[in-house]
């Protein structure tokens, strides 16, 4: 444990003093951490998913208050936690099927699951059990292949189990970390590719000859305009250049090199050059569970100026940018304010922030996020396809078990 | 991504070839200095709290975020204190980050500790020297690069010194830290360091260059907005070198300056300026409250509050720079201003308004409490109805209802102030009395009374607790009713200005006193016809008005030169020729006109009248003029003008109406004296009557006086052209 422990030490202090930044690297190395967390977990013959869960829980919540505002961060560890408790469903399932409906079924493997009859466990289909409540279309359409290979396993695996339960325990609970960290690794690569699978949906929303407008600079957007012009769509982006990091600067650069039509505007510009704009597209900090988005300063600007003219306002979101939380949530710090050099330099205006001779009356402000409200959002473009603002909860319902929605309480009476 | 991954692992390979060995820091948790006193004398500099954070965890951030692997942490005063705090946090425990302390009791100053330090030989490689007091969030790496280079190609390039563009504040030639005013010589191609001076000589205003500074350096850029951050990147010889020169103490002030002088050796300094980045040293309370401010407004990010969470209390930023951490039970009718930090558990009371000030942990402020701009540390119970003005209070002060803190006062540890008791301006207040000795060599004695005094605290807490007895008895007056504590006297160890290193603002009479020195300094380099040393001294801002005060001031010196004179020469029967070619070149020296003159010198002589011993006015007016009568040649050569005569009726009315009354009531008499005795033309009295004409009321009174006499001349005048005319 100590190991661990160093190790968790170690990269919350990476987060703490933002050493990682982007919620994509963090996302990703998040994951990967609490990969490495649970492959370190020891697991006791008893009570796998719960000691598991707890693993990762209290980790979590160390990685969720080093940055708070990387939502990324929470969103890894609740997705992680959703795995372990589907995971074990699935093996949970598996067993009491084999097993029949014995009385013996009632035993400590179920502890876990206790508030669940184990009657309804074993009526309940695999998949549809992972939701708590009815199934949406999309679930019923990805699940269809899960569920169909489950019948399979607990039909094989039910015989050995039957003969002897001490060494299925232990088989059971190698399997139930073996399978985790599979599913782990799936998100890994999931957030990996989550470019290329929003790439991929970009012919269907730029046509030929469009204006699209974008502001500052977001990997997910770069490789979704590249793919629209692989696909030999000639259309022109304006840049608006992002103040006051100017990461607009490097998008229009690398989108320039890739032979990309493109116009640099300033931030100021954006009101009067959106009327020939035909559609905006950018790229999100993090999604709220009502459909709002938490984006870099300024978006919100180009939100309210697209709504005046009308102009599409599509958000492109990997998933792991999907967070179950509400915006007026509490536990969600919205903002982040950074260091005001950013904006000037520190020796030029020394002297108005020389407070002991009564001159220090300057003060800079330097947000990093601006909150856009749903209605400003016409689309969402993620992993999974085009979604409107208001069905966003739903699409995180499929990722986010309820119970993980606070990582903390949960946590504390865990202990 | 296959292209970032492989410019990650180049840029790996390229450090490791670069740095063989781990990157090490000194880092220097004892300040040898004086400047916290009476805080220091309980606890280390390096632990009191920044923003409810001791300053160490700053700095050891900072070396661990900018990629130092190996730390030793000089203890010297207080070093047990030191040691069990870096024990309690994480500090030694980390990974990647090795800190190990040395402990030493007989060092006096940085160079005793960098010569025990290479004694240790525990320095391998180059290595970044800093003490526990800095903050800053700069990239190491430019620097470091810049630096290895540089040895590459000259391995007498031994450090490298951080530097930051600052204003000083032109007034006070001051920095915002407190410190002096800094003058550095910068080779603007290599950034060779070859002149430092932080203790200029302010009253000449003249800095010294060696002329072979100027013969040997093509070009040369001479700084005085830089601020020196004191992060410096060393070579190992730097150690040998203080080991050799075993007189070396403080790094600026002989090791820097040592090099700078010494050709000999030939060893360079060079400096790093950083732009974006922030550093900066507490070195005394106008730091500590500088710096402060600093991280309220995030200059240090992210090393500010809400970001690194230090401890286990994480504190939120809200609105309008408000850092607020949990548990905090506030009333609703208290108003807690913009920038400000409040810690865990504190309790705040009805109408009590807290301003751009920082309060600790646990503590108890009572209802109707004013505090603005003050540091008040953890477990400070301040009662009902108390005034806290730019002060820092310690941990577990307290103050009783009504108590008032006036700007710049320093509550150390556990001092009561009693009920209603107002702390005058500056004053430090410690349980502990101050130590005696002072003067003579203030680093060695500093080092002796420390560790006296320490281990005094170490050893027993009774004793302070039998002190603490001894003190309530003593002097319950010093601290008002039931206060605990002696007030330091405040000329202590040459601190002759307290308010530069306080935390209260300068006062502003201070800063327009300086303005003012600054400007006699100005008018002494002019009148000595030197130039400035550099344009950058004179200050932007002289405009018309300053001109005039110069003016107004210079007249009265003059007028003063004169009467001196005057009464000299009136004294010792001086011939008037002799008189007349004194106060001619005093004339010239001060760059004056004839209309000055007469108005100075018939100054002299009405005061030197008033100043004869006469019974009534009749007989001033007699004294007058005979003075007159005698003296008028004097004044007769500066007479030619109309205007120069003007001059003296204004002069005289000017000292009827401030410095002279006597003559008020003479007013016309003496006038029509002087015109009877040629001292003034008819015309000269009709002008002045008419450039009165638009004047107020008030000005108005001796015109009016003398309306008679003006009448007359006027008529004469009127009858002599009259005369002419027919």
């Amino acid at each position: 444990m100590p190991d661990v422990q160093s190790l968790v030490n170690d990269f919350v202090n990476q987060l703490k003093t933002r050493k990682i930044e982007g919620s994509q690297a963090t996302a990703k190395q998040t994951a990967e951490f609490i990969r490495s967390v649970i492959s370190q977990q020891r697991v006791p013959h008893t009570n796998q998913a719960a000691t598991l869960i707890n693993a990762v829980r209290d980790v979590g919540e160390q990685l969720i208050a080093a940055n708070p505002v990387e939502l990324a961060v929470g969103n890894v560890v609740r997705r992680v936690l959703h795995i372990i408790r589907e995971e074990d469903h699935s093996l949970t399932t598996a067993a009491v099927a084999g097993l029949g409906l014995t009385a013996a079924s009632d035993d400590e493997n179920d502890v876990d699951r206790d508030d669940h009859p184990v009657l309804s466990a074993a009526v309940v289909a695999a998949a549809a059990r992972s939701t708590l409540r009815p199934p949406s279309l999309q679930t019923l359409l990805e699940d269809m292949p899960d569920s169909a290979a489950i019948p399979p396993t607990s039909s094989s695996g039910g015989e050995s189990e039957g003969k002897s339960r001490s060494m299925d325990k232990g088989s059971i609970g190698r399997k139930l970390k073996h399978d985790v960290i599979e599913a782990v690794n799936e998100l890994i690569q999931d957030i990996a590719t989550c470019y290329d699978q929003i790439a991929e949906q970009a012919v269907e929303h730029i046509h030929q000859n469009e204006v699209i407008l974008t502001l500052g600079s977001s990997k997910t957007v770069l490789e979704f305009l590249c793919a629209a012009k692989e696909k030999k769509r000639s259309f022109k982006v304006i840049v608006a250049e992002g103040a006051p990091r100017y990461q607009g600067h490097l998008l229009a650069k690398e989108l320039a090199a890739r032979g990309l039509q493109t116009t640099l505007i300033t931030d100021s510009a954006i009101f009067a050059m959106i009327s020939r704009v035909n559609m905006v597209i950018v790229g999100a900090h993090a999604v709220m569970a009502n459909g709002g988005v938490i984006a870099p300063v300024g978006l919100n600007m180009v939100a309210l100026a697209a709504q005046r003219h009308a102009v599409p306002f599509v958000v492109l979101a990997g998933s792991h940018k999907l967070c179950p939380l509400y915006p007026h949530n509490p536990e969600v710090l919205l903002n982040e304010l950074r260091s005001p050099s950013e904006l000037l330099d520190f020796g030029e205006f020394s002297d108005c922030m020389d407070s002991a001779s009564g001159a220090g009356s300057l003060h800079v402000v330097n947000p990093t996020f601006d909150y856009v409200p749903p209605k400003f959002v016409s689309l969402f473009i993620t992993d999974t396809g085009g979604h409107n603002p208001s069905y966003m909860y739903k699409l995180i319902a499929d990722y986010y078990s309820a119970d993980d929605l606070v990582v903390k309480r949960r946590a504390v009476t865990g202990n | 991504m296959g292209a970032p991954k492989k410019s990650a692992v180049r840029v790996s390979e390229d450090t490791d070839e670069l740095v063989r060995v781990p990157l090490q820091a000194i880092l220097l948790a004892d300040s040898f200095t004086t400047k916290f006193r009476p805080i220091t004398l309980q606890r280390p500099k390096v632990l009191l709290p920044l923003l409810n954070v001791p300053m160490i965890n700053y700095t050891l951030m900072w070396l661990e975020s900018a990629g130092v692997e190996e730390v030793f942490v000089f203890c010297c005063a207080h070093s047990k204190q030191v040691i069990s705090y870096l024990e309690k946090t994480q500090w030694l425990s980390q990974p990647n980050f090795t800190v190990t302390t040395i402990e030493s009791h007989n060092c006096v100053s940085a160079g005793d500790a960098l010569r025990l330090i290479y004694e240790r030989n525990v320095i391998h490689g180059d290595f970044v020297l800093i003490s526990g007091d800095t903050i800053s969030n700069m990239s190491l790496t430019e620097a470091l690069r810049e630096h290895k280079e540089r040895k590459k190609k000259d391995s007498n390039a031994v450090m490298t010194m951080v530097i930051k563009r600052s204003k000083p504040n032109p007034a006070i030639r001051q920095s915002r830290l407190g410190t002096d005013e800094l003058f550095m010589a910068i080779d603007p191609d290599t950034k060779q360091l070859l002149y430092y001076e932080d203790k200029a000589d302010h009253s000449k205003a003249i800095l010294h260059l060696e002329k072979s500074l100027l013969a040997d350096n093509p070009s040369l850029s001479l700084h005085h907005d830089k601020q020196d951050c004191y992060i410096d990147i060393c070579s190992p010889e730097v150690l040998s070198l203080f080991t050799d020169n075993f007189d070396y103490q403080h790094v600026r002030r002989h090791f820097v300056k040592g090099l700078l002088v010494d050709d000999l050796m030939g060893y360079k300094i060079f400096v790093h300026e950083i732009y974006s980045d922030y550093a900066a040293r507490i070195d005394n309370f106008r730091s500590y409250d500088t710096v402060s401010k600093d991280i309220i407004h995030r200059w240090t990010y992210p090393l500010v509050p809400d970001v690194m969470n230090f401890g286990n209390t994480a504190t939120k930023l809200e609105r309008q720079g408000m850092y607020r951490a949990s548990e905090i039970s506030q009333s609703q009718s208290a108003v807690i201003g913009p920038f400000t930090s409040i810690g865990f558990g504190t309790k705040i009371g009805n109408n009590t308004k807290i301003s751009s000030s920082v309060v600790g942990e646990g503590c108890k402020i009572g209802s109707n409490v004013y505090i603005e701009g003050c540091y008040i540390w953890d477990n400070v119970i301040i009662e009902d109805g108390c005034k806290l003005r730019n002060a820092v209070v310690c941990d577990g002060v307290t103050m009783k209802s009504g108590a008032v803190l006036e700007p710049g006062v320093i509550l150390s540890f556990k001092v009561v102030v009693g009920q209603g008791f107002v702390v005058p301006c500056y004053s430090k207040v410690s349980l502990l009395q101050q130590p005696v000795e002072e003067d003579s060599d203030e680093e060695l004695e500093y080092a002796d009374s420390t560790s006296a005094i320490t281990s005094k605290v170490d050893t027993s807490d009774e004793e302070v607790a039998s002190q603490v007895l001894d003190t309530q008895l003593h002097s319950a007056s010093e601290l008002g009713v039931g206060g605990v504590g002696y007030i330091w006297s405040k000329c202590e160890g040459g601190h002759e200005e307290e308010w530069r290193h306080s935390v209260a603002p300068i006062p502003a009479d201070k800063i327009s006193e300086a303005m003012k020195i600054m400007e006699d300094e100005l008018e002494l380099t002019y009148d000595g016809s030197i130039l400035p040393p550099s344009g950058e001294l004179k200050p932007d801002c002289n405009d018309s008005e300053d001109d005039d005060n110069e003016d107004s001031r210079d007249d009265t010196y003059f007028e003063k030169e004169v009467e001196a004179t005057f009464l000299r020469a009136a004294q010792e029967n001086i011939q008037e020729a002799h008189l007349i070619l004194e106060v001619n070149s005093l004339k010239l020296s001060y760059n004056k006109v004839a209309a000055d003159c007469a108005g100075a010198v018939f100054y002299a002589l009405v005061k030197y009248a008033l100043d004869t011993p006469h019974s009534s006015a009749d007989s001033l007016l007699q004294n007058v003029k005979d003075i007159l009568r005698k003296w008028k040649n004097v004044l007769r050569p500066y007479l030619t003008d109309i205007d120069d005569q003007i001059e003296v009726i204004l002069k005289f009315e000017e000292m009827c109406s401030e410095s002279a009354k006597a003559f008020a009531p003479l007013f016309t008499s003496i006038l029509h004296f002087m015109y009877e005795e040629d001292i003034v033309e008819e015309d000269a009295i009709l002008n002045w009557d008419d450039e009165k004409k638009d004047a107020d009321d008030s000005d108005k009174v001796f015109v009016k006086q003398a309306q008679g006499l003006i009448e007359w001349l006027r008529n004469a005048s009127e009858e002599d052209d009259d005369d002419e005319e027919e």
